[in-house]
């Protein structure tokens, strides 16, 4: 189910600037790691007591449902939207002129995101994030303060975008930035990788995290093909020279495959190919795709049912899984593929977007499944959605 | 609408260039071509559309020219179509270069209870001890050992028959694992033996450092005790006991078996093949007879055509598939390699198959005496009294053998890319260069290919393979592919550019 990730919020004696804070309650009081002074105490649903000692420390500002707890004089805030949309270990953007208040970390989610820019040099038709050429170059410093707030034994965090090397050096800075206070989170970037044809960016990263991945696409094994699914002329050769010099700089890269129409109809000599030419990649996921954003626009060209898939998923998973390349299916429910393939899916769709159909709800495998884009609709559906009743293999 | 279609992307009026290329008819198919890239990339096409294609008619959106372009044939230039990925699978493909020679021949002894008519070596009386390598020799060659830059090292043990000087082979180990405490190269040892008369000392010892054993099984009793001479004409039990014996001491996998095929042989693809699953091993390697050693002089007995071989290794192979039908797994091993080179864009470990030669490039043998070859088979012209090959003396250094008159004709005539009739072959970049084999044969480091058997052989394995491929079930195809691929375990060793 999906949780709210903005909400509005009356702010009383708040000052006027906007800030990122840590969510504390009482049991992370003891074992939290960030500064009292960028926390907002959470100060609801505490039970009657003398909460003075605690609240008189230098908090920022304090989470609550009434002003009678709240230390007269001192910042706090009613949030407006469901209780449980700020829990403690999370940290919020405080945006008082807005009078709003956003999530930008999510303590035990499996999305979280910093997102690094809104442009972006590829037009994929698919994109469910549509670039927007803007000066937000002001977002690296709010991700080098939010990474200071993130919990440190965080299993894993994606920076993505938009393109997110289009910050050049500053994405160095901020990978950076996470290994002094983050040093043993996974960190995925999701990169085209056209940046690291220039071999001497890609030798920028060298060593300068201890669990830095790369997430690559790749949408054919020719530059037609996926040059025209990137919407750019030359994508695909400086996203092929991006991989061999992440390669040379000692980089852990995983190939993703969004299985747009184009893509699927090569999906085989893809995966010959990249068993041929990128054997040192970590790992292929092979991903459904996100019913948003362009997509919707291109859904002529773009979709092909899972279902109508089947035998494209099998030669290729088959062949990358025989050839010793780790491969994954993504964003793809149980009931559209084959059950060969059930092993090979991940439940990948952020919680925050994650959501089952009617159907699901008698499912025997819907604890296993992934389930559906929370904004899937009837024309984004697979045929064979279907409620599954036994499993008997 | 401001997306474009995949015509805006394709630019087809641009047209195709060829990259360099190379192509054979399919015998079992003349409409068809095997067409291959510089670095072994390969697809089938029908031969009128490899005219199309060279040509320059093709059109360039088409499936087929799709299909070329992935695979590195053709270039829609370097903005389109960049050549790194030839290039690194090329530098794949000839990753071995990079490390030196992995494998270290130590000849023990020459001496061997054996008789065989087609020994592969000059070997010599068991009593003969004159005929065993020195503690002198052992001390050097070890010196020389870890001169090489690999940083895994095999270090294999052979005769004669080693275990008649068990006491080097315990020495020569011990001298090398006490110089790897500082050099902490990864190591492996294998011992090439008979296994005859296997004390429970030599067992231990063996199961101490994870030897590999590898022995020869020539197939069932008659046909082993008939090639194999020794008194008491009970070889084949013998042996058969020594594997059992090592199996308990050292598990079902540290044992492996190959044959030697004289003429006798040739009668019996089923039989050593069935003898092979008798003796529960899961890999065979059929291997010809070689044209060394005492084989020359004994020809007319012993020798045959090179199409008998052919004739005999597809009935083996018919067998063999049918018992990894019945649910066995049997790998032969040298199809196994060819298929590897078919189906992945890695190198490998086999020596004879390599260009640049194998030759002291990846293997070295250091003879009793202390002369070093840069092969088996470099060593028995030697003792032929042909010292063509006779790299340099465990005295020397490295840098010294390497810059000897025999190296530079080694490497003159070592790399297949650049020898008449291999540079123009589809399958010189996935085939070996071996000077050694042509000097033996045919008196000439460079050879004649259309006379030369090495070449036919290669091909005749190549071409079978493909077909086999090509007519396979998925059952089947499955089976050739289990030969070619590597086990998840030892992925991690696979080394890639």
């Amino acid at each position: 189910m999906s949780l709210a990730l903005a909400s509005r919020a009356v702010l009383t004696n708040w000052p006027s600037h906007s800030g990122q804070y840590k969510v504390t309650g009482l049991l992370d009081f003891s074992s939290g790691n960030a500064a009292i002074e960028r926390s907002v105490l959470d100060l609801r649903g505490l039970p009657e007591c003398d909460l003075e000692a605690l609240t008189s420390l230098p908090w920022m500002g304090f989470l609550a449902n009434h002003q009678t707890r709240v230390p007269p004089g001192r910042a706090w805030m009613l949030l407006q939207g469901p209780p449980d949309m700020a829990r403690s270990g999370d940290v919020l953007e405080v945006q008082p002129v807005a009078s709003r208040v956003a999530i930008r970390y999510r303590r035990g989610g499996n999305g979280n995101v910093l997102f690094a820019t809104e442009r972006c040099d590829n037009y994929c038709l698919m994109c469910s994030q549509p670039p927007r050429q803007v000066a937000d170059g002001w977002r690296l410093s709010k991700l080098r303060e939010l990474v200071e707030l993130i919990d440190a034994d965080e299993v894993s965090l994606a920076i993505s975008g938009g393109e997110p090397t289009l910050l050049e050096q500053g994405l160095a800075d901020l990978v950076r930035h996470c290994a002094v206070h983050l040093p043993r989170t996974q960190l995925h970037v999701l990169s085209n990788g056209r940046a690291f044809s220039d071999p001497a960016y890609a030798n920028s990263f060298a060593g300068i995290h201890p669990r830095l991945s790369w997430g690559i696409p790749l949408y054919g094994d020719n530059f037609a093909l996926h040059d025209y699914v990137v919407q750019r002329v030359g994508a695909f050769a400086e996203t092929l020279r991006g991989l061999y010099a992440l390669e040379r700089a000692g980089q852990r890269v995983e190939i993703r495959v969004v299985l747009v129409k184009p893509t699927v109809e090569r999906l085989a000599a893809l995966a010959r190919f990249i068993y041929h030419n990128l054997p040192f990649v970590d790992h292929v996921a092979l991903m459904g795709i996100e019913p948003i954003g362009f997509a919707k626009a291109n859904r002529e060209a773009l979709w092909i049912d899972p279902v109508d898939m089947a035998a494209a998923l099998l030669d290729s998973v088959r062949y990358l899984n025989r050839h010793l390349i780790p491969v994954s299916l993504y964003n793809l429910p149980l009931c559209t593929i084959p059950r060969e393939l059930w092993p090979f899916t991940k439940r990948s769709i952020s919680d925050w977007k994650q959501d089952y159909l009617p159907e699901c709800a008698s499912c025997v495998v819907k604890e296993q499944c992934g389930g559906f884009f929370s904004w899937v609709t009837d024309e984004w559906r697979s045929r064979s959605v279907k409620s599954i009743s036994e499993v008997c293999r | 609408m401001k997306f474009l279609p995949p015509e805006a992307f394709a630019k087809r009026q641009e047209g195709y260039r060829l990259l360099p290329m190379r192509f054979r008819r399919l015998p079992w198919d003349t409409e068809r071509v095997l067409v291959s890239s510089i670095s072994g990339d390969w697809l089938i096409m029908p031969r009128t559309m490899l005219d199309a294609l060279v040509d320059g008619a093709m059109d360039p959106g088409s499936v087929l020219a799709t299909d070329l372009e992935a695979r590195h044939l053709i270039t829609r230039g370097p903005l389109s179509t960049p050549l790194a990925p030839l290039l690194s699978q090329v530098r794949t493909r000839k990753r071995f270069l990079q490390a030196g020679p992995a494998l270290h021949l130590f000849v023990v002894s020459l001496r061997c209870h054996h008789t065989c008519n087609y020994c592969q070596v000059s070997r010599q009386d068991t009593a003969k001890t004159a005929f065993d390598m020195s503690g002198d020799v052992a001390e050097l060659a070890v010196e020389r050992l870890f001169e090489w830059p690999g940083h895994h090292l095999t270090i294999e043990f052979q005769g004669g028959e080693p275990l008649l000087h068990f006491g080097r082979v315990r020495d020569l180990t011990e001298r090398i694992l006490a110089r790897n405490e500082e050099q902490k190269r990864g190591l492996k040892f294998v011992l090439t033996s008979t296994l005859h008369d296997l004390t429970d000392e030599q067992l231990d010892f063996f199961a101490e450092h994870k030897f590999q054993l590898s022995t020869s099984l020539d197939g069932p009793e008659w046909l082993h005790d008939a090639n194999r001479p020794r008194p008491g004409r009970d070889s084949y039990r013998r042996t058969i006991e020594g594997i059992g014996r090592a199996r308990c001491a050292l598990g079902e996998d540290a044992i492996s078996a190959l044959t030697t095929l004289t003429q006798r042989s040739l009668s019996a693809p089923q039989e050593i093949v069935d003898e092979y699953r008798k003796q529960g091993l899961h890999s065979i390697f059929l291997r010809p007879l070689s044209p060394y050693g005492f084989a020359r002089r004994t020809a007319a007995r012993n020798s045959y055509p090179l199409a008998s071989f052919q004739t005999f290794y597809r009935k083996a192979l018919d067998h063999i598939l049918a018992i990894n039908r019945s649910g066995y797994a049997m790998k032969e091993v040298y199809g196994g390699l060819i298929l590897s080179q078919l189906l992945t864009p890695f190198s490998h470990g086999y020596v004879d198959l390599r260009s640049p030669t194998g030759g002291c490039l990846g293997a070295v043998v250091y003879d009793y005496d202390g002369q070093v070859y840069p092969s088996d088979e470099a060593r028995m012209l030697a003792a032929m009294g042909d010292t063509t090959f006779a790299i340099g003396r465990v005295e020397q250094p490295v840098a010294e053998w390497l810059d000897s008159p025999a190296m530079q004709r080694l490497l003159d005539s070592g790399v297949a890319e650049s020898l008449p009739g291999c540079s123009d072959c589809a399958f010189v970049p996935l085939c070996g260069a071996d000077p050694v084999d042509h000097y033996a044969r045919q008196g000439d480091l460079v050879g004649h290919r259309p006379s030369s058997d090495f070449c036919a052989k290669q091909i005749g394995f190549f071409d079978l393979m493909l077909q086999r491929l090509e007519l396979a079930d998925p059952e089947e195809r499955k089976i050739l592919e289990d030969w070619a691929l590597p086990e998840a375990s030892t992925k991690a060793h696979v080394e890639v550019a």
